[in-house]
């Protein structure tokens, strides 16, 4: 069976879903940071599949530059989520309500 | 000659605006006297002016633009000729001699600059009024004279009486100022000017009903600045105001400018007979109608109110019947012999601590010699007896009204020459004369200061010899005016209807003495006369107070209540308070989104996320449909 378009955009397509069912779901910072990894990396794989369906390098460019953005975010995150860590001894999502209005 | 206009017309504004300054201190000596000083020089002014006028000569400027606008051209424009130099010289010198007399009348008021501020601020706008050389000046003077007579009336304003008499003559006027400006409007719309010369020289090329309707919305103008009936009951009710005022504005200057404007528009109303035959009736109503109800009324300043609406009837007639000159000559005379009567009774009502029933006082004469020499003078003046001013221009408007063939109208003034006469003495007797019933109430009356009885001498040396004016008057105002002269032809009877008409005054006078000179008691209520129809009929002013109470103040309160409770509080208000509790609550059931929780957040961003893409694909499905269909 031939690897269509389509099934990199159906790829795509259920990635975003479960990162997004993570974001929602998950209460734990770290998991957090994995379903926004899972979500970036399926929008990654949509450009890359149009890219290279339409022959122009720059969607394959843009994936790039969304993981480099990644990475960095995840740097500083991860930085912040320690820092989190050492104050409180939790990583829960439920009880960072410190910008509650 | 100009810098004099500027200064006669300016000095007032100044002063004012001198006084305005120190409005809200205390009593200072110095706004009385630089107040009263300007006027002075405004007359002074006006009194060169009036020389120059009388050499043959009229002053007309264009100081500058004030309304330039397409075809429409309106200057603050002034104009110095025969008829307003008149109104001049009689404007300054009442307000002169007023102001002065002010400075003692109110003395021990606290409003003292206050007030010296709005009665300089009156003169401007009278002033205005009568040297504007287009209605449109006319108008915004109209409107300044009606704002001052405002404020002066309510001066008292912690008094509920002045601030409802103060409002009742507003819009009493603002009735008949409407009138007015349609009159304006039809004189813009046909001629395309305000500008008097060029009205005037045009009006006569109009059609004869826009003529009438010019007249009549002009005259129903002055009806309400000058009292006519039948919106005359503010005049009395302005009585509230300080005597000063009563005297400057309701009764000299102010109430006369109906007079003024019938005088000045004498082209427009030459045209018209039959709306002059309607103006002469009405006066002449007027005139037996107010002189009735000042009859029986126990209030000083009301009877002088009954008795000055009763003088302005008689202008009217002059002026209806087109004898203009005759108008503006009683005018003046008026202005003269009725503000010495009003100051006269300020003087009395000082003496009196503000009471105001002439029944109550009684032999003053001891004790107040000047004012009643003042008060009997100014009587005697406008009563209209031999040598005095009111005789001369009197009579001729009697004479006026019986050369004209108008012999019902020329009854009508002839029996309220009498009552005038009886009126006037009848108070005059009560006050002076007789026992003295203030003892009763224990006052112990003084006579006014004596800076205020020489500031009133003026006007009555000008009450006894206005009439000596007469003939260099008429040689003046005939240059602008229509010379119309009035002679009995007949000698004989030319003398018959002087010496009857002067015994008839004179035995009215006579009659008043007889019955009011020894009155001892103070009446109850309870007398036989008093509770007879006719007196309850004329001291309740015919009813026409309570009928407009009824007819017109009840259904509009009533009016206005249920367009509070209904409309304003039903439907206006409710709907303003229902879109802010429609966002109040939206923010009562969404607020707790804001939770803080990051988790919660985030699912708040996926369903906007959700929406957001939703509406874009439906957008874009719709999009290529419609433009399907339209390919």
């Amino acid at each position: 069976m031939e690897i269509t378009l389509a099934h990199y955009l159906v790829l795509s397509g259920v990635l975003f879903a479960i990162g997004l069912i993570g974001v929602m779901r998950r209460k734990n910072l770290l998991m957090l940071f994995f379903a926004t990894e899972i979500l970036l990396n399926a929008t990654n794989i949509g450009f890359a599949a149009i890219s290279h369906y339409y022959n122009d390098l720059t969607g394959q460019m843009f994936a790039f530059f969304i993981i480099a953005i990644a990475a960095s975010e995840v740097a500083v995150g991860l930085g912040l989520l320690i820092v989190w860590y050492k104050r409180t001894g939790k990583i829960d999502l439920d009880i960072m309500t410190s910008m509650r209005g | 000659m100009e810098i004099y206009l500027y200064i006669a017309l300016f000095a007032p504004l100044v002063g004012s605006l001198f006084a305005a300054l120190f409005g809200a201190t205390p009593k200072t000596m110095l706004t009385g006297i630089v107040a009263s000083g300007l006027l002075f020089l405004s007359l002074v002014s006006s009194a060169i002016l009036l020389n120059y006028v009388m050499m043959g000569h009229t002053v007309h400027v264009e100081m500058m633009t004030w309304i330039a606008t397409g075809d429409l051209y309106i200057p603050y424009g002034f104009v110095v000729d025969q008829v307003s130099v008149v109104m001049m010289m009689v404007v300054t010198i009442v307000s002169t001699v007023v102001h002065v007399y002010s400075i003692g009348y109110m003395d021990h008021d606290k409003g003292f600059n206050r007030f010296f501020s709005y009665l300089s601020a009156f003169v401007f706008s009278m002033m205005v009024l009568v040297m504007s050389d287009n209605f449109a000046g006319l108008f915004i003077g109209w409107e300044g004279v009606g704002l001052c007579s405002w404020l002066l009336i309510g001066f008292w304003y912690h008094k509920e009486s002045a601030t409802w008499a103060a409002n009742e003559a507003f819009i009493m006027n603002r009735i008949a100022d409407l009138a007015m400006l349609i009159g304006i409007f039809i004189i813009y719309w046909n001629i395309g000017s305000l500008q008097y010369d060029v009205v005037f020289a045009e009006i006569a090329n109009l059609p004869m009903p826009i003529i009438t309707w010019i007249g009549i919305f002009l005259f129903i103008g002055a009806m309400g600045k000058s009292a006519q009936f039948p919106l005359h009951t503010w005049l009395a009710d302005a009585m509230e105001g300080p005597t000063p005022v009563s005297a400057l504005i309701h009764a000299a200057t102010m109430v006369t400018a109906g007079v003024y404007l019938v005088v000045r528009a004498n082209p427009v109303y030459d045209l018209i007979p039959d709306v002059g035959l309607f103006i002469a009736s009405l006066g002449a109503f007027v005139a037996i109608f107010a002189a009735s109800m000042a009859l029986v009324n126990r209030d000083m300043k009301r009877i002088i109110a009954y008795s000055t609406l009763s003088q302005l009837g008689y202008m009217f007639v002059a002026a209806g019947l087109g004898a203009y000159w005759v108008a503006l000559f009683h005018l003046m005379a008026h202005a003269f012999f009725k503000a010495l009567l009003f100051l006269g009774a300020g003087n009395v009502m000082h003496a009196m601590h503000n009471e105001l029933d002439p029944f109550k006082m009684g032999g003053l004469r001891k004790v107040m010699k000047g004012t009643f020499i003042m008060m009997t003078l100014a009587s005697v003046a406008l009563a209209g007896i031999y040598p005095f001013a009111g005789f001369f221009s009197k009579d001729l408007i009697l004479e006026a009204a019986f050369v004209e063939n108008h012999y019902i109208i020329y009854a009508v003034l002839l029996f309220t020459a009498g009552l005038t006469a009886f009126y006037s003495f009848r108070l005059v007797a009560l006050i002076f004369h007789g026992e003295e019933r203030y003892k009763l109430f224990g006052i112990h009356p003084h006579e006014a200061y004596k800076f205020m009885l020489v500031a009133m001498a003026p006007l009555l040396i000008l009450a006894i010899i206005a009439g000596s004016f007469k003939l260099s008057y008429f040689e003046l105002v005939t240059n602008l005016l229509p010379a119309v002269e009035y002679h009995i032809h007949h000698p004989m009877t030319y003398w018959m209807i002087t010496i009857g008409t002067q015994l008839f005054v004179i035995l009215a006078v006579l009659l008043a003495y007889k019955k009011y000179a020894s009155w001892s008691s103070v009446p109850d209520g309870t007398s036989k006369l008093e509770n007879c129809f006719c007196y309850k009929l004329l001291s309740n002013q015919y009813y026409i107070p309570k009928l407009y109470e009824e007819l017109f103040s009840k259904p509009y309160r009533e009016l206005s209540r249920i367009a509070w409770k209904q409309i304003d509080l039903k439907i206006v208000d409710a709907t303003v308070d229902g879109i802010a509790n429609l966002i109040y609550q939206t923010g009562e059931k969404t607020h707790t989104m804001q939770n803080g929780n990051l988790s919660s957040m985030l699912r708040w961003m996926v369903i906007g996320l959700v929406v957001l893409l939703v509406l874009a694909v439906a957008f874009t499905v719709g999009y290529n449909a419609v433009t399907m269909r339209a390919m």
